[in-house]
């Protein structure tokens, strides 16, 4: 492979970080430069390193190009490592602020790391390399685009890079999940239409006539997050050398803005996206068709209509217009009824198959991160009435429902299908070991009871000791008691996310061993070989 | 031909099913959004609002930079604890000038939409450089290099330009001055006529206690001691201001 064109692209830009980290007018911003010019000469050196003027074999164009999705599977399992520690470390700084070292380490920096490495770092991995993996089977078409699938994978590392970086720098537009500043959102923007590109390229040579349900989800994911991206970022550098800008918009707009992003962040990148995720990966290892055609047409579109519109239950009781709170929340509530639609498609493609809940862990962790997708679909419209708002709002609760969501539905279907796929991208006959896929199923999900059952505990008290009264009409508790009467839910907590993390950890063991090529010896699942009967 | 076989059509033609998705997705957010930038009644009418000094806005900068708004709101909601804990509801005019909002969406800490005047200079620097030690209960990280980090200002001006672009009120006089009235704010002996006549109700003091140089600290506490005190209530309709 010659890489004339990449190396020369790259080096200019690479100098280019050079100069604007020499001339930078702010110091985060310089030493943004650095940390972007290092990682540039490090991609340079790479790519001088594996050319090769050997002429190299022709590719063939019926087969499927899977070394983007190889390195997409192992990126998401070493950024969910990373962004589900960085969760454990701040859960612990919330119990022990003495664990907080300044600046770089403090509470407010790593959080945003925590946020964006495991929604982004993490799941936004699980998407790339699942919907390139889904979109080239279901339409039997080799990737779109020659080599810009390893462009598309690339550039999103080095947005990751350099948003991580940049949160640790101070760098932020302190938009929650849309964090990064101008010129890494503009980079943002270069990727993700080379993702769209690249999708929608697949799908058009794809030589199936029908197009697979779990791609219209993925296309309407990766649509819908470019507009939110685009205008919700809008804002003006104070310098196109600097690193500070100021956004577009001000105040009430600014917030509804954000938060039509911040929800459709959870509606589309955590939702629309992993139920795709859901219609190729459950009925594939279910060896089962899709329940219901017509629910799956019904719930599609009713979801990416109505999701849009529920930003608004985030700002109940602020000062957003009334009529633009009530809309919110009258169209969250009218959520729940496609979420569950998705959730039922998911649950009763096992139907006839029910069984293999005994004998496949896979099957079992896809089946309860449905189960916890129904139940966060139904606890957000509950938290979105006024008056459930109004107690669970600013509270742990929040806190709760996001991670019954997240490492529920989005952590635990990832996890399915990347069992799933890492033995056939690889060429295995099976995983290194199941056993251990059933320890991470407990784990796991022992791990998300105890976080969230804890946070639910905090949320409400802290929401009923902000509003208690004592007999003479005056407030029973100052703002430090409530804080102080949070800490031994603030450690059970941390102590859920360790238990979380662990799994994921044996996981990364079980599929770094499955990629070497090891199988582990053991015993098979009870019931996975039927029972020698007794000749008669 | 019944509606799931039209439906046949789009799941034909990938083209048809972008731009279908596209629209429908659109549709939410331009009724939700786009009204608020032209109902006159979206932001209240009220005397005192003005653009953030220099030094505010630098504080501001800080307040963002280090992520404050992931545990403390600014956004009072109209219920009596609330209004008892923090003082007024908050408005929307409040932050008709804040590129980007810090409303925020979790009280790990108190609210900070009217924490100005209600706290001395020198308290809030104890605060921010060892929490524990005015509040024993705290959680809060310490912010002690703040004191020891002086104000970066190659150019001031610039970031009001940047604010002035995307709509906030700074005229040539403030922007002009950006760099002298970053510097005067936080010397009580300097001559801060010009900068109280642009500025009304501007905090001018050593903010962080050490008066040889203009720090980081200065700025936050600057931001910190104006926060809530620019509205003037005693003029407020509050039966106007509904919507």
């Amino acid at each position: 492979m010659k890489f004339g064109t990449p190396i020369f692209a790259l080096g200019l830009f690479t100098f280019a970080a050079l100069v604007a980290a020499g001339f930078g007018v702010d110091e985060p911003f310089r030493q943004h430069m650095w940390v972007l010019f290092f990682v540039l000469l490090g991609f340079v050196a790479i790519l001088i390193r594996n050319t090769s003027f050997e002429a190299t074999a022709p590719i063939d164009p019926s087969a499927y190009m899977d070394g983007p999705i190889r390195y997409g599977a192992i990126a998401t399992m070493f950024w969910g490592v990373v962004g589900m520690l960085v969760g454990v470390v701040i859960a612990l700084q919330l119990a022990y602020p003495d664990l907080n070292i300044q600046p770089w380490f403090n509470f407010g920096r790593l959080r945003p790391l925590h946020t964006s490495g495991v929604v982004f770092a993490f799941g936004g991995n699980a998407l790339l390399c699942t919907s390139l993996y889904v979109v080239q089977r279901t339409c039997r078409a080799r990737l779109f685009g020659g080599d810009l699938g390893w462009f598309v994978f690339w550039g999103y590392q080095l947005f990751i890079v350099m948003a991580a970086t940049g949160y640790l720098l101070g760098i932020t537009e302190s938009r929650e999940y849309a964090e990064p500043e101008w010129y890494v959102d503009i980079w943002l923007t270069i990727v993700w239409v080379a993702y769209l590109i690249l999708f929608l390229g697949t799908i058009l040579k794809r030589k199936e006539p029908h197009i697979y349900v779990a791609n219209w989800f993925y296309l309407s994911f990766i649509v819908t997050i470019a507009m939110l991206h685009v205008v919700n970022n809008l804002s003006m550098p104070a310098s196109f050398l600097g690193s500070k800008s100021y956004s577009a918009f001000s105040g009430v707009q600014d917030a509804l803005t954000q938060w039509w992003y911040g929800h459709n962040a959870v509606g589309f990148f955590l939702t629309a996206g992993f139920l795709g995720m859901m219609y190729y990966f459950v009925p594939k290892q279910a060896n089962r068709p899709v329940y219901s055609y017509r629910l799956s047409i019904i719930h599609f579109w009713a979801i990416i209509f109505l999701y849009i519109w529920a930003g608004p239950h985030h700002l109940h009781y602020t000062a957003l217009p009334d009529w633009a709170q009530t809309l919110g929340m009258v169209f969250s509530i009218m959520l729940w009824m496609p979420s569950w639609g998705g959730m039922i498609n998911g649950l009763m493609t096992l139907s006839g198959a029910w069984d293999k809940l005994r004998t496949d862990p896979i099957i079992r962790m896809m089946v309860m991160a449905i189960a916890f997708y129904g139940m966060s679909t139904f606890e957000g419209p509950m938290m979105s009435i006024k008056t459930v708002n109004s107690l669970s709002h600013y509270t742990d609760w929040t806190i709760g429902h996001v991670h019954s969501g997240a490492l529920g539905w989005v952590g635990m279907i990832s996890f399915g299908a990347i069992y799933y796929m890492v033995p056939k991208l690889w060429n295995r006959q099976r995983l290194y070991s199941l056993r251990l896929v059933t320890w991470h199923f407990w784990l796991a999900t022992l791990g998300i009871v105890v976080y969230a059952a804890v946070m639910w505990v905090s949320g409400i008290m802290q929401g009923l000791m902000w509003r208690e009264y004592d007999e003479q009409g005056f407030l029973v508790y100052s703002f430090a008691e409530t804080v102080a009467a949070m800490h031994p839910y603030y450690v059970m907590r941390a102590i859920g996310g360790a238990m979380y993390l662990s799994g994921a950890l044996l996981m990364a063991w079980n599929i770094t061993m499955t990629i070497l090529g090891y199988q582990r010896e053991e015993e098979p699942m009870p019931g996975s070989v039927p029972a020698p009967q007794p000749a008669e | 031909m019944g509606l799931m076989d039209r439906h046949a059509i789009i799941e034909k033609n990938a083209t048809l099913l972008l731009i279908g998705s596209l629209l429908v997705v659109t549709v939410g957010g331009i009724v939700e959004i786009a009204p608020l930038f032209y109902l006159d009644n979206t932001i209240e009418k009220v005397e005192g609002m003005r653009p953030y000094s220099p030094l505010e806005l630098a504080g501001r900068n800080i307040y963002v930079r280090e992520g404050c708004y992931l545990c403390h709101s600014q956004m009072i909601r109209p219920f009596r604890d609330e209004v008892e804990r923090y003082g007024h509801y908050s408005l929307a005019a409040e932050s008709m000038y804040d590129h980007p909002f810090q409303w925020g969406s979790k009280r790990t800490g108190p609210d900070l939409a009217r924490v100005g005047d209600r706290y001395s200079n020198l308290w809030h620097v104890e605060h921010l450089t060892d929490p524990r030690s005015v509040v024993p209960e705290s959680i809060m990280p310490s912010y002690a290099f703040l004191k020891d980090t002086p104000i970066e200002v190659k150019d001031f001006s610039t970031h009001l330009v940047a604010n002035r672009r995307v709509g906030v009120p700074y005229n040539d006089d403030m922007i002009a001055h950006a760099n002298a009235d970053l510097m005067v704010q936080a010397d009580p002996n300097a001559d801060t006529s010009g900068l109280e006549k642009r500025y009304p109700k501007a905090k001018i003091g050593d903010f962080d206690g050490n008066p040889q140089q203009v720090t980081e600290m200065d700025a936050l506490v600057a931001y910190l001691q104006m926060l809530g005190t620019l509205v003037d209530f005693k003029h407020y309709d509050e039966a106007a201001g509904y919507r």
